[in-house]
């Protein structure tokens, strides 16, 4: 008999080696929530520097309230999926107002922001069709890719000219062709230069797909992500998110203005065949968003965070992810061991970033990656890049 | 026609950056087991291959092939289509 397990060996092995060197930094546990930058962990108090909780919104009063009155009033869960009995008036309403938002027409709400991926280009994208993906793309987009059947094609990261490059080797193809692209890229914190790859567009037939999952509330004017920070919204024809980061719940949608948008709720089989939201996250989620219209100065202060933390970590001389700054800001290791060594002496000083090594990383990189929150305050910054100049640069 | 023994010192050439340990690759190594490069891994080798011989090789196809002799053959096919 095969073991089916027995090709995880390899893994079982890294993971032990990560584990007697100190603390899983892939399973670590929050006893207690303190507050959107505190948890309690093994009996003491971690301040949290890698959570996407970028707008520090999942302790605000009325998002809390919101939840627990449609607990009491919907109940615990749908019990079934959209297409079914798991549409309540509740998430049309949140389709309603993210379209609202996004000032698009369409919106459709998926149970988790990895299914919003895998359903909008399984819907959008069949076996005649091909996908263009960044070689960067998140997970949840080369497994949608995936899904789709459609043909596959990667272009080097961030890169339009050689996106331009490998349009131009299928140009005659019979099925339709989609770009997919990340507004803030998860790992290293860079963004897509839009403005590049739209302008392929005038040499290329294509459609273009924006994944905001990390840039929803934080890129743009109103926070609607990559092509409002760009000016260039009427360019990307679907847009993709999640509600586990700037909307504090979980969950994730599709928007976008194509007349035969809303056919795509019965062609998606990660929206159809699966329970909807739960009541209580998605009365949390219309909360945020009303929040976010109503407190822009919360964007103002993620990004000063994110600046000061950003200079802070560049300043003790460390080579950073990026250039550009964003909430997410991730500091390069030399390798693996090091790369655990240091983020085990991280958070024994008291803060939790993540630790993220290949292959979950571009170019085979090895980080300790921190993400920013509006709910951060200037000491907690100092403290974070304190801390790394203590057991990281040290 | 481009033969596949003509394609494969070019295939060698191009895995150089991947196989650190400089292992003795043939038309029959197995690129992702015998050089242990993740699934990451292996799509950057096939960019560099797309590349050199201005060919495209969806990533469907990568998941069937394994050894340098089966991307050599499939090179050739993208190449001869031409």
């Amino acid at each position: 008999m095969v073991d089916l397990l027995e090709k995880h060996k390899g893994i079982a092995d890294r993971f032990q080696r990560m584990v007697d060197m100190g603390i899983n930094g892939l399973g670590v546990t929050n006893d207690k929530m303190i507050s959107p930058t505190r948890a309690m962990v093994g009996g003491r108090e971690i301040l949290l520097a890698g959570t996407n909780n970028y707008m520090g919104i999942t302790f605000d009063p009325r998002c809390i309230a919101a939840g627990q009155k449609a607990l009491a009033e919907y109940g615990t869960g749908t019990t079934g999926s959209r297409i079914a009995n798991g549409s309540f008036a509740m998430h049309k309403e949140l389709e309603k107002e993210l379209a609202g938002f996004l000032n698009l027409q369409h919106c459709v709400v998926f149970t988790t922001g990895y299914q919003a991926n895998l359903g909008m280009l399984s819907g959008l994208a069949g076996p005649k069709d091909t996908i263009y993906l960044d070689a960067d793309s998140h997970s949840s987009i080369y497994d949608g890719c995936t899904l789709s059947g459609a043909k596959l094609v990667r272009f080097r990261h961030n890169d339009a000219a050689d996106l331009d490059k490998r349009l131009s080797r299928s140009e005659d193809t019979e099925g339709g062709r989609l770009v997919v692209l990340e507004g803030i890229y998860s790992m290293l914190g860079d963004r897509a230069p839009l403005k590049d790859f739209v302008e392929l567009k005038k040499k290329h037939e294509f459609q273009l797909l924006v994944d905001d999952a990390h840039s929803f509330g934080v890129l743009g004017p109103n926070g609607r992500g990559l092509g409002d920070e760009a000016g260039l919204e009427e360019h990307v024809d679907f847009v993709v998110g999640t509600f586990s980061k700037s909307v504090g719940a979980i969950g994730g949608f599709g928007a976008g203005n194509h007349p035969l948008f809303e056919t795509l709720r019965y062609a998606m089989r990660p929206y159809m065949f699966t329970a909807s939201s739960s009541p209580a996250s998605i009365a949390t989620s219309i909360a945020a968003l009303q929040v976010l219209k109503a407190e822009p100065e919360r964007r103002a202060r993620l990004w000063a965070n994110s600046e000061q933390l950003y200079k802070g970590l560049k300043g003790l001389g460390f080579e950073m992810g990026t250039d550009q700054v964003s909430p997410v800001i991730a500091v390069k290791m030399p390798d693996e061991l090091s790369t655990i060594v240091k983020w085990n002496a991280l958070f024994q000083g008291g803060v939790y970033v993540n630790m993220a090594v290949p292959p979950g990383t571009p170019n085979r990189m090895c980080l300790l990656r921190c993400s920013v929150s509006a709910a951060h305050t200037p000491e907690d910054i100092n403290r974070i890049i304190g801390i790394f100049k203590d057991v990281v640069a040290a | 026609m481009t033969d596949t023994s003509e394609i494969i010192p070019v295939l060698v050439s191009l895995l150089a950056p991947f196989n650190p340990e400089n292992k003795a690759l043939s038309e029959v190594t197995d690129i992702p087991a015998e050089l242990n490069i993740d699934s990451v891994g292996v799509l950057d080798f096939i960019m560099e291959v797309e590349d050199h011989f201005d060919i495209e090789i969806p990533m469907n196809a990568v998941a069937n092939i394994r050894t340098i002799g089966e991307l050599a053959a499939y090179v050739q096919s993208q190449l001869n289509k031409g």
